[in-house]
C-alpha cells in the first residue's frame, strides 16, 4: 500500500476524530474560563484562564465526601470481584464437578437481565435488610442498607460477566500444571493460588479495569438508594449541580473532569488490555 | 464445587432471587410507604398497562430512540473500522481518540452536552455564525428526543469501531486474495468476504447496541428529565419515576418485565437479521 493511498483515509480519520474530541477541548476551555465571561466555540485557549471553577465546585457539590464514598465503593468491589467470581471462573474451567455446566449457565443467563428489572426489588431488599440501619432481625423498621456504603456496595460485589471471562481465561490454561501439583501433594486451593493465579495476571487487570468503570460510572443504583449527601457518589454529585436552578456550566464542566479523571488515568494505563480483552470477550460472548 | 459456592450464593441471592421478587411484585399492588406488605392482584398491573397512554409513549420513544441511533452507530463504526484496518502511522491515536467518550461516563459526557445544547451553547453558536436562528434544543418536543440520539451516536462510535476492528481481523487475508483473482471488485469482496466473515461481531454489537439503547436513562435524566411533555420518558424513566416518586413498585415491576421482553424481541430481530445476511 502506498502512502499516496493513506491520505485520503488518514484525512477522514482525522476529521472523525475532530469531531470525536471537540467537545471534550469545549469542556476543558468552559472548565478554565472565568465564570460569566463568554465561551466562543471558535477559539481553545481562554484569555485569562482559572481555576476558580474547581474551587467552586469542590465547595458546593459534596465532591469531597462523592469522592470518598465512590473510592470506598470502587475499591472494596474491585477487590471482591478480582477474587471470588476468579475462583469461580477457575473452577468451573478445571474442577468440574456433577452439574457445574447448568450451574455456569444459571449464573451467566443473569448477564441478559435489564438492570431495571433486578432495582426495585434490590431497592426493598436493601431497605428491608436484617439488623441493618435501625433494622429488626426481619428488616423491619429502620431503613436498611438505604443511604449507606454498605447500600451502595450490594449489587457489585459479583459481576456475572468477571465469571464467564474467568472460566474463558482458565480453560485456555493447560491443566497439566495443576496435575503435576495434585501429584507432589498440593491442596486444590494452594494449587489455585501459587500455580493458576500467577499466571492470570492479564485477567486481574482486565477484571480490575471492568470492575473499576462500572462501579465507578455507575447512576442508577446511587441515585434510588442514595439520599443524602452521607452516601453520594461522584456521578450523583455532578449530576445534583447540574439540576440547581441555575446552572454554572464552568464549574460544572471542572467537577466532570474531576469525576472522569480516575477512569481515564485507569484506561489510559491499561489501554492496550482494555481494548484487547474488550474485543476478545466481544467475540466470545 | 466450594470454590463456587461464594459467588453462586451472591448471584442467587442478589442476581437471580431479585428477578423472581420482581415478577412476584408485577402481579401485586405495593406501596412501600404504606404499612402493608405487597397485594396480590394478577395480571391486573399489565392488564392497566394496555390501557395507559404514557406507558404506549415511552415504548414508542424507546422504540425510535433504538431505531434511529442503532444505524448511525453500526455503518459509521463500520466505516471507520474499515479505514483503521491497516497499519499506518497514528492509527493506534485514531482508535484511542474515539475511544474516549466510550470510557467517560454517560453521566458526565451528557453534562458536556447539556452545556453543547444549552442556549449560549456551541451548537447555537455555530448556527449563529451561518446566520441562522438559535433553537432550544433539549425544550423543543420535536428536536429533544434527536438531541439525545445525536449524543449517543457519538458516544458509541468508538467502542462498536473497536469491536468491529478486532472482528474485521478475524476475516482471513487469503480470502481476499481469491476473491481478486475471480475478479470480484471492492463492493463485491465486501459483500462476499467482509460481511459474512464479520457477522458473529457484528450480531454482538447490533445485540449490545439495542440492550443497552433500549435501557437508556442516566441521558435522559441529565438531559431532559424526561420533557418536554413526555417527548423523551423512555421505559426506563417512567419506570423510574413510577418506582421512587409515585411509589408504584407492583406497576413499576410489570413495566420493567415488558421492557424485558422488549428488548429480548428486538434482540432476536437483530441477529436474525444479521444472520440472514449470508452472502
Amino acid at each position: 500500500m502506498t502512502s499516496s493511498r493513506t491520505w485520503p483515509r488518514v484525512l477522514v480519520l482525522a476529521l472523525v476524530t475532530g469531531v470525536v474530541l471537540l467537545p471534550f477541548l469545549w469542556m476543558l476551555r468552559l472548565a478554565f474560563t472565568p465564570e460569566g465571561e463568554a465561551v466562543s466555540g471558535v477559539g481553545f485557549l481562554p484569555d485569562d484562564p482559572t481555576l476558580d471553577n474547581f474551587a467552586t465546585a469542590v465547595q458546593t457539590a459534596d465532591l469531597g465526601q462523592a469522592f470518598a464514598n465512590s473510592t470506598i465503593v470502587t475499591v472494596v468491589a474491585v477487590a471482591v470481584n478480582c477474587v471470588v467470581p476468579v475462583i469461580a471462573g477457575y473452577a468451573f474451567a478445571h474442577l468440574p464437578f456433577p452439574g457445574s455446566k447448568v450451574a455456569f449457565y444459571a449464573l451467566i443467563s443473569t448477564v441478559a437481565i435489564p438492570v431495571s428489572v433486578t432495582l426495585i426489588p434490590l431497592f426493598l431488599m436493601a431497605k428491608n435488610f436484617p439488623l441493618a440501619g435501625g433494622n429488626d432481625l426481619l428488616g423491619r423498621g429502620g431503613s436498611g442498607l438505604l443511604d449507606s456504603v454498605g447500600g451502595l456496595l450490594l449489587p457489585y460485589l459479583v459481576g456475572t460477566m468477571n465469571i464467564f471471562l474467568s472460566r474463558q481465561y482458565f480453560a485456555g490454561l493447560d491443566k497439566g500444571f495443576g496435575e503435576a501439583a495434585r501429584i507432589d501433594g498440593a491442596g486444590e486451593l494452594r494449587i489455585f493460588f501459587s500455580v493458576y493465579l500467577p499466571l492470570a495476571r492479564p485477567l486481574l487487570a482486565l477484571v480490575a479495569v471492568f470492575s473499576f468503570t462500572g462501579v465507578w460510572d455507575d447512576f442508577l443504583w446511587p441515585l434510588v438508594t442514595s439520599t443524602s449527601a452521607r452516601s453520594t457518589t461522584v456521578q450523583l454529585a455532578i449530576t445534583t449541580f447540574a439540576s440547581s436552578g441555575d446552572v454554572k456550566y464552568g464549574a460544572l464542566m471542572a467537577a466532570t473532569i474531576l469525576v472522569s479523571l480516575p477512569v481515564m488515568v485507569v484506561f489510559l494505563l491499561n489501554q492496550r488490555s482494555f481494548i484487547a480483552g474488550l474485543s476478545e470477550g466481544g467475540i466470545k460472548g | 464445587m466450594l470454590f463456587v459456592l461464594p459467588a453462586a450464593l451472591y448471584v442467587v441471592i442478589f442476581q437471580l432471587g431479585p428477578v423472581l421478587y420482581g415478577l412476584v411484585l408485577s402481579f401485586s399492588e405495593y406501596s412501600p410507604i404504606k404499612r402493608s406488605g405487597p397485594e396480590f392482584i394478577g395480571l391486573d398491573n399489565y392488564r392497566a398497562l394496555l390501557d395507559d397512554p404514557e406507558f404506549g409513549r415511552a415504548l414508542l420513544v424507546t422504540g425510535r430512540y433504538v431505531l434511529q441511533v442503532l444505524p448511525f452507530t453500526v455503518v459509521i463504526a463500520l466505516v471507520l473500522a474499515m479505514l483503521c484496518n491497516r497499519s499506518f502511522r497514528g492509527v493506534g491515536f485514531f482508535r484511542t481518540a474515539m475511544y474516549v467518550p466510550h470510557i467517560v461516563s454517560l453521566t458526565a459526557v451528557s453534562m458536556i452536552w447539556l452545556w453543547i445544547y444549552s442556549d449560549n451553547g456551541v451548537v447555537n453558536e455555530l448556527l449563529g455564525l451561518f446566520g441562522l436562528p438559535e433553537q432550544r434544543w433539549l425544550a423543543d418536543e420535536d428536536a429533544a428526543l434527536n438531541a439525545a440520539s445525536a449524543m449517543r451516536v457519538w458516544k458509541a462510535l468508538g467502542s462498536n469501531m473497536v469491536l468491529l476492528l478486532a472482528g474485521l481481523q478475524t476475516v482471513p487475508r487469503d480470502l481476499y486474495e481469491a476473491a481478486r483473482v475471480d475478479g470480484a471488485n471492492a463492493w463485491r469482496q465486501f459483500l462476499a468476504v467482509t460481511l459474512p466473515g464479520l457477522r458473529p461481531m457484528l450480531t454482538y454489537v447490533l445485540a449490545m447496541d439495542i440492550i443497552y439503547l433500549a435501557q437508556g436513562f442516566s441521558e435522559i435524566f441529565v438531559l431532559t428529565q424526561g420533557g418536554p411533555y413526555g417527548s423523551t420518558t423512555t421505559v426506563n424513566y417512567l419506570i423510574y419515576t413510577e418506582a421512587f416518586q409515585y411509589n408504584q413498585m407492583g406497576s413499576a415491576s410489570a413495566m420493567a418485565f415488558v421492557l424485558f421482553a422488549f428488548i429480548a424481541g428486538l434482540s432476536v430481530i437483530a441477529i436474525r437479521f444479521s444472520q440472514g445476511r449470508k452472502a
